[in-house]
């Protein structure tokens, strides 16, 4: 049986202020969704709740993982229950080795029972593997020591975000534009990496305003998000639309979400 | 013979407990003239060093108590002031509370160091006992021995720098350490000679209601380099103990002193300690100095740079857990002109624990072209707990740099969200967060260290969340 991830009538606040209004979304393990839309859509303000940050309150609707309820778990049981989101804006833990971290995550997520203080996963073969992952992904091996997204260029974060998808091996992820701030072909090797480690394997929700990083990606879903709505879906040949026209005839069709979603922009500004 | 370095608790062990009569001896509590000569008695001491101690008592009589720091509430005559280690009776392993054993447990503290660490066989308090100095150290004219020895052995050595770095009416604990000091280490270096491994001590509290006053003094004579660190550990005991140690270090012309120290002492502790190091032309100073547990420390290293070309670098952490109060910093003194300072002081606090930093930059007249840097970072775990700062600078010459910079930070929402988000469980994240923020320390201790530094910190951080 395949792993599915479904989202039904998600209503999301933050602050107070309502950002999703009833989304509903079904991913099945292997599918690619691209998840597009202007600034202030709520794109990311998914991602959040799926991943289950605090500040992301779900006022209605549900989430869940092959049937079992996800509102009720931290963050850390849902990473261990499989799911994963590479942020648009990921923080830096200074004085701690990515090596470290990614040990200390991967055995969680591998062993989901382990109690605290238990061993980790042995060091010298961990390390082979993140070494063998990091070529795979062409990234330098001395990033390995370095501390976690300190100090790190736009494009290192992002690709660091990648190499833990890698190592942590999710059942689903969410990629918050994964390409924004990178030049053209670090989005280039972004998607090609994407592609490698996704391969079918994992369910990816693509959050992105751009075609390129769904050049090695092509999705089997499009949804267009509005104002706290996914208002359109469709297949890839949407997303080509989108690139190629904006979003203006979208905004014209769904005049009230987009209009909602602008006052939040403006509100936030 | 690399086992003195790779296991120095081992090789104490071996060398330590061959004297199988019982010298028992224990003070009565309190502190007076007799009880301190006795002590001067029972060392055998030359004349000159009774008199020192019996000059210092009077001068830690009119001394007042430090009138800032933390509050400091402690009955000088309920205190023994002097044990000599055979007194306790050889504690079983039984014995031990199961407290200490499970903390031993968690630390993954190898069984040997454990039974020394708890007092088992090695029953000694106030006497330091080291392991066997390398022949190879000896031939090379080092002397690395306890303080009491050094006095015996070495008497014109010891009188030439003895308190003299820090006299006795520097601040009533240290006078208090004058008079009844006993153990503590003593470190020659000759000329030239780069010992490349660390000098290691441990030592330990175990009676309750005793203090410990150990003096240490470290001289390192032109061109030599020499580490050396210390670690303790204290169990838990009810009554107040106190701990007022006397730390003297000379670096000559040219040379390289370090001095690492790992103290993490049971709750009920004060730990209030004077350390200060001389440096002469372009010798430098390194103090790194972590400082978990107590009740109450202060301590400020301290490094006057007397000769141009001078160099000081202070490097300390400290965790302040529910009702620990840490008052800990550093002091630089430029004495010279282009002499150099950096200090880097990172303090947490949880749990209702308050930390301070206290430090003080000081630029004489002539100090030209001298140059300080001081960076004090906070973390703050939770909403009860505190952190405060008190950077004193005095400048008197022109054409110096100095810089001072502070932060206070709480662990954010989004850096626990983010390793929470990859599996980690909320104080997995925080205990990950902490020990990157005092990474820049753990990467200065020797490996072994380094690893007791990272579980006490995860033992620290028990039970900071929810």
């Amino acid at each position: 049986m395949s792993d599915v991830l479904r989202i039904e009538d998600l209503h999301v606040s933050v602050g107070g202020k309502l950002i999703l209004r009833g989304v509903s979304l079904e991913i099945r393990r292997g599918e690619i969704h691209a998840l597009m839309g202007p600034n202030g859509s709520g794109k990311s303000t998914l991602g959040m709740a799926i991943m289950g940050h605090p500040a992301y309150e779900v006022t209605e609707g549900r989430i869940e993982l092959n049937g079992q309820d996800i509102l009720s778990m931290d963050p850390h049981e849902r990473a261990r229950a499989g799911l994963f989101m590479a942020f648009q804006r990921p923080v830096a833990i200074p004085g701690v080795k990515m090596v470290d971290f990614l040990r200390h995550a991967a055995t969680n997520i591998r062993r989901p029972d382990r109690k605290e203080g238990e061993e980790l996963l042995p060091l010298r073969e961990f390390r082979k593997e993140l070494r063998a992952k990091m070529e795979q992904l062409r990234i330098d091996p001395e990033f390995a020591r370095r501390y976690v997204n300190d100090g790190f260029s736009g494009g290192e974060m992002k690709r660091a975000e990648i190499l833990q998808m890698a190592i942590l091996r999710p059942k689903f992820a969410i990629l918050d534009e994964t390409d924004s701030g990178l030049d053209v072909d670090a989005v280039r090797l972004a998607s090609q990496s994407i592609a490698e480690i996704g391969r079918r394997e994992i369910g990816l929700l693509i959050i992105t305003h751009h075609e390129r990083l769904l050049e090695y990606n092509r999705p089997d879903f499009t949804h267009v998000m509005l104002g706290g709505r996914i208002v359109e879906s469709g297949g890839p040949e949407l997303a080509e639309r989108l690139h190629r026209e904006g979003y203006d005839s979208i905004r014209a069709s769904y005049p009230e979400a987009a209009a909602y979603g602008d006052s939040l922009v403006k509100s936030a500004s | 013979m690399t086992h003195a370095i790779t296991d120095p608790i081992g090789e104490i062990n071996k060398f330590d407990f061959r004297n199988e009569e019982r010298y028992v001896y224990k003070a009565r509590k309190g502190l007076d003239e007799q009880i301190v000569a006795e002590i001067s008695a029972l060392k055998g001491e030359p004349q000159w060093m009774r008199e020192f101690r019996l000059e210092s008592l009077k001068i830690f009589k009119c001394k007042p108590m430090p009138q800032w720091g933390g509050l400091i509430d402690i009955d000088f005559q309920e205190i023994y002031y002097y044990i000599k280690p055979t007194d306790r009776q050889g504690r079983s392993w039984d014995e031990v509370p199961e407290e200490i054993k499970r903390t031993f447990d968690r630390l993954g503290i190898p069984e040997a160091e454990r039974k020394y660490l708890a007092g088992v066989k090695a029953q000694y308090e106030s006497e330091v006992v080291y392991g066997s100095l390398r022949e190879e150290l000896a031939q090379r004219g080092v002397i690395f021995t306890d303080m009491d020895t050094a006095v015996r052995e070495y008497p014109d050595l010891v009188r030439q720098y003895f308190g003299t770095i820090i006299p006795p009416a520097d601040n009533k604990f240290a006078a208090l350490n004058s008079a009844v000091w006993s153990g503590g280490s003593f470190i020659y270096v000759p000329p030239g000679e780069q010992i490349e491994f660390p000098l290691q001590a441990y030592f330990r509290i175990n009676a309750a209601n005793m203090g410990q006053f150990e003096r240490t003094l470290i001289i390192v004579d032109e061109g030599a380099s020499c580490h050396y660190v210390e670690g303790c550990t204290a169990p838990m005991y009810s009554s107040d103990s106190l701990h007022a140690a006397v730390v003297e270090v000379v670096a000559h012309r040219g040379a390289r002193v370090r001095y690492t120290t790992i103290q993490n002492w049971a709750n009920n502790i004060y730990n209030l300690v004077t350390k200060r190091a001389v440096a002469y032309a372009d010798a430098l100073v390194e103090w790194v100095d972590g400082n978990l547990g107590s009740r109450l420390t202060m301590k400020y290293p301290s490094v006057y740079m007397r000769e141009p070309g001078a160099r000081a670098e202070i490097l300390s952490v400290a965790f302040a857990g529910p009702k620990q109060h840490q008052d800990a910093g550093a002091k630089v003194v430029h004495c010279a002109p282009h002499t150099a300072s950096r200090i880097v002081s990172k303090s947490i606090s949880r749990g209702g624990g308050r930390s301070s930093y206290r430090g003080l930059v000081r630029i004489e007249k002539g100090a030209h072209h001298s140059k300080s840097n001081v960076v004090c970072d906070a973390l703050i775990l939770d909403p009860q707990s505190e952190s405060d700062t008190y950077p004193y600078i005095e400048i008197e010459a022109r054409d110096v740099a100095v810089g001072h910079e502070a932060s206070v930070s709480r662990i954010g929402e989004e850096q626990l969200f983010y390793l929470m988000s990859r599996g980690l469980t909320e104080p997995e994240a925080s205990t990950m967060i902490v020990s990157g923020f005092i990474e820049p320390l753990v990467k200065e201790l020797p490996m072994e260290y380094a690893v007791e530094m990272n579980r006490l910190i995860a033992l620290q951080m028990e039970g900071s969340v929810g």
